[in-house]
């Protein structure tokens, strides 16, 4: 058998397909990220919370009105998204234009909120979620067992991030966006109704969140307290990547999955330090992150 | 005169020493406090819920000792060491606590014995897993009451090497709890012929364990060992469900497993699992008519960390009653001398190194068809007696022990 560091190939091959999945995950919530702080520059720290609420919603809508999967996979991104807007339009809107602290110390409080009446509710040992039937079992692959899930993971992730991506970057109301947020005033004065686009992008921001949350459900331990831990890896990719940079949030979310994967192969002790090691080395060559423009 | 005025004075002192050692309550008020994570990974199987245990346990005492108040105060440990020190110096040097009750991560546990060896109250430790508690970290303070990772090893890891799961892999959570579990199982796999091909050790909390999972497999080994607790455990067996290790013919062992997670990750996930537990709710009329009486309180079934809760403070308002004084040593001294009979133990006894030793059971999670409702989890398999499930005093390393 063919042997890399006293890794097989084969384990290894497995390794980097799994990296790859994670990565997509973390390129789905940096991307939210990057969005919200690239457009409306607002330090979003609700993000882990609204991921978890998405997966939290997708078990207590099965639970309690029987709400499938796929229903859920559009109905809870949407019900997080208005209540997104809801946030932005009574709370954050009152501090535009501050300093960033100040829309981070907001979203950090409405996350801690929102974390601690869930786990008043619903406790800490995790919601249990069924995987779909259809998604049931997997592929044996020469190196590895693939779960079908993890496969439609990888797909469905990809195609979201590309079309987000192309939605801001190449079409009119991307442009739009982008220029509201550029020259509020001006943008207003050629009839776009710029506060109503600056709701709707936080919306539609924390919205990813909530389906990265919907994808997690089957997968992981839905609790009260997962967005946590993933919020702060998220915001390191998000940094690694350059603040704002749409399409840099999603390559640096895949490659860091990547690396992670690896670490966990080959020193699994460094694993939840590697990336924010990368980010270290990264900010110390390139303040700006790696897609970053030059400030 | 001289000689009459010091007669005096030390006849004075004696008496009063006399009543300090015998001695009525202190402040005519027993204190407790409860310190337990209230809100994060700990919560559910100690949590708010073993306040009410406890509370349940005062209320059936009667709610006052020997005429005297019973009070009780709570704080979340927030899984702190140095958080949990401070409040509990606050507790002893101001609030006068006298006895400590909840104690859940180890590490806060250890850290807060400390405080209470040095002031002398008494602390009664329900949740936590380190056997070091009443090992090399024992004081003549503290009690441990419910499980510890000792009896966890012999009753899971031997039962699995005996069934014919020869090589193990661990998957162990970095840091002291899981390091004391690992030491544990491995010196129990190898006594019993097997051996440990292979372990990684994750990052705590971890949440996605697929890199492990698939190295796990790739090793080869029968059995694949879970070394962590709480969120960590129940996501590592989702994977393990997800990627299909027991398909494809590898042993899951957890253990250590709480029946909030068992009931978290459902008998579809979980059936089949093999686990050490010092109690389970539906073992005999007793447990059954306590559990009714918590889940009338709580909505939930209670943990085995609860069922200690109760049957510890009972068994130390009954000694304060007895010993007719709520002094530290005094008070311990009774509840040793006293076998404990109740709805979670059957003679069970504190030992001098603080070790409370009772019988354990093996159990197994019942399949989708056996299980009758949603917390009908458990099917006893063996009922591993008090002195083959904890460390022996001759193996013991605390100074309280003298061999």
């Amino acid at each position: 058998m063919t042997m890399i560091f006293g890794v097989p190939l084969a384990v290894l091959s497995g390794q980097l397909l799994i990296g790859f999945i994670n990565g997509a995950f973390y390129a789905l919530l940096s991307l939210g990220l990057a969005i919200i702080f690239g457009l409306l520059k607002i330090i979003n720290f609700a993000h882990g919370a609204m991921y978890m609420l998405g997966a939290l919603l997708t078990v207590v809508m099965f639970n309690t009105l029987g709400v499938n999967y796929w229903v859920a996979l559009f109905m809870a991104p949407l019900l997080v998204g208005v209540f997104g807007v809801l946030i932005e339009y009574f709370l954050l809107r009152r501090i535009a234009g501050q300093d960033h602290i100040y829309s981070l110390l907001l979203t950090f409080g409405v996350a801690l909120i929102i974390q601690g009446v869930l786990t008043n509710i619903y406790g800490v040992s995790g919601l249990r979620y069924a995987m779909p039937d259809m998604f049931k079992g997997g592929i044996k692959l020469d190196f590895m067992f693939l779960p079908y899930y993890r496969a439609w993971v990888i797909v469905v992730a990809l195609l979201v991030c590309f079309g987000t991506w192309f939605m801001i970057e190449k079409t009119k109301l991307g442009a739009y966006l982008r220029a509201g947020t550029e020259d509020s005033q001006l943008m207003q004065g050629f009839g776009i109704n710029v506060p109503l686009l600056v709701s709707l992008t936080y919306g539609f921001g924390v919205a990813l969140a909530a389906f990265a949350g919907v994808l997690a459900a089957p997968i992981y331990s839905v609790t009260p307290g997962m967005g946590a831990n993933t919020l702060i890896v998220v915001f390191a990719v998000v940094v690694i990547g350059g603040m704002g940079s749409i399409g840099g949030a999603i390559i640096t979310g895949i490659m860091m999955g990547v690396i992670e994967g690896l670490t966990k192969t080959f020193y699994p002790p460094a694993s939840s330090a590697v990336i924010f090691l990368v980010m270290v080395v990264v900010l110390m060559f390139r303040p700006s992150g790696l897609f970053g423009k030059e400030a | 005169m001289t000689m009459t005025k010091k007669l005096l004075t030390s006849a004075v002192a004696s008496a009063l020493m006399v009543s300090g050692a015998q001695a009525a309550i202190s402040d005519n008020t027993v204190k407790i406090g409860y310190l337990a994570d209230m809100s994060g990974t700990y919560r559910d199987l100690a949590g708010p819920n073993g306040l009410k245990a406890l509370q349940m346990a005062i209320k059936d005492f009667g709610g006052t000792v020997n005429g005297a108040k019973i009070e009780v105060l709570s704080a979340d440990d927030r899984n702190n060491p140095d958080a949990s020190s401070s409040t509990v110096r606050r507790w002893v040097e101001n609030d006068k606590v006298d006895m400590v009750a909840g104690l859940v991560a180890s590490s806060v546990t250890i850290a807060v014995s400390k405080i209470l060896e040095e002031n002398d109250r008494l602390g009664i430790v329900s949740g936590s897993a380190a056997s070091s508690i009443t090992n090399e970290h024992c004081t003549p303070n503290h009690i441990h009451y419910v499980y510890d990772t000792y009896p966890l090893a012999n009753g899971t890891a031997s039962a699995v090497v005996k069934e014919g799961g020869k090589s193990w892999y661990l998957m162990t959570a970095d840091y002291a709890f899981g390091h004391a579990l690992e030491a544990d199982v491995t010196r129990v796999v190898e006594a019993n012929g097997g051996e440990i091909v292979g372990s990684v050790r994750h990052p705590f909390p971890t949440q996605d364990f697929s890199s492990f999972v698939l190295q796990a497999q790739a090793s080869g080994a029968d059995v694949v060992g879970l070394a962590n607790a709480g969120s960590d455990t129940t996501n590592a067996i989702t994977t393990a469900s997800e990627f299909g290790v027991t398909q494809a013919g590898q042993t899951l062992a957890a253990l250590l497993l709480f029946l909030t997670d068992v009931h978290a990750l459902g008998v579809d996930t979980a059936q089949g699992i093999q686990l050490t537990t010092g109690w389970y709710w539906d073992m005999n009329d007793a447990t059954r008519e306590w559990s009714d009486r918590f889940m009338k309180e709580t909505g939930v079934r209670p943990t085995m960390v609860h069922a200690g809760i109760y049957s510890s403070t009972l068994h130390y308002l009954n000694a304060v009653a007895a010993a007719g004084s709520d002094d530290a040593q005094t008070v311990r001294k009774q509840m040793m001398d006293t076998p404990i009979n109740d709805m979670f133990a059957t003679n069970g006894r504190i030992r001098e190194d603080g070790r409370m030793v009772h019988d354990m059971y093996l159990a197994e999670v019942k399949t989708p068809a056996e299980s009758k409702n949603e917390w009908d989890l458990y099917k006893i398999l063996r009922t591993i007696p008090a002195d083959e499930a904890y460390r022996p005093l001759s193996e013991s390393k605390c100074k309280l022990v003298t061999n």
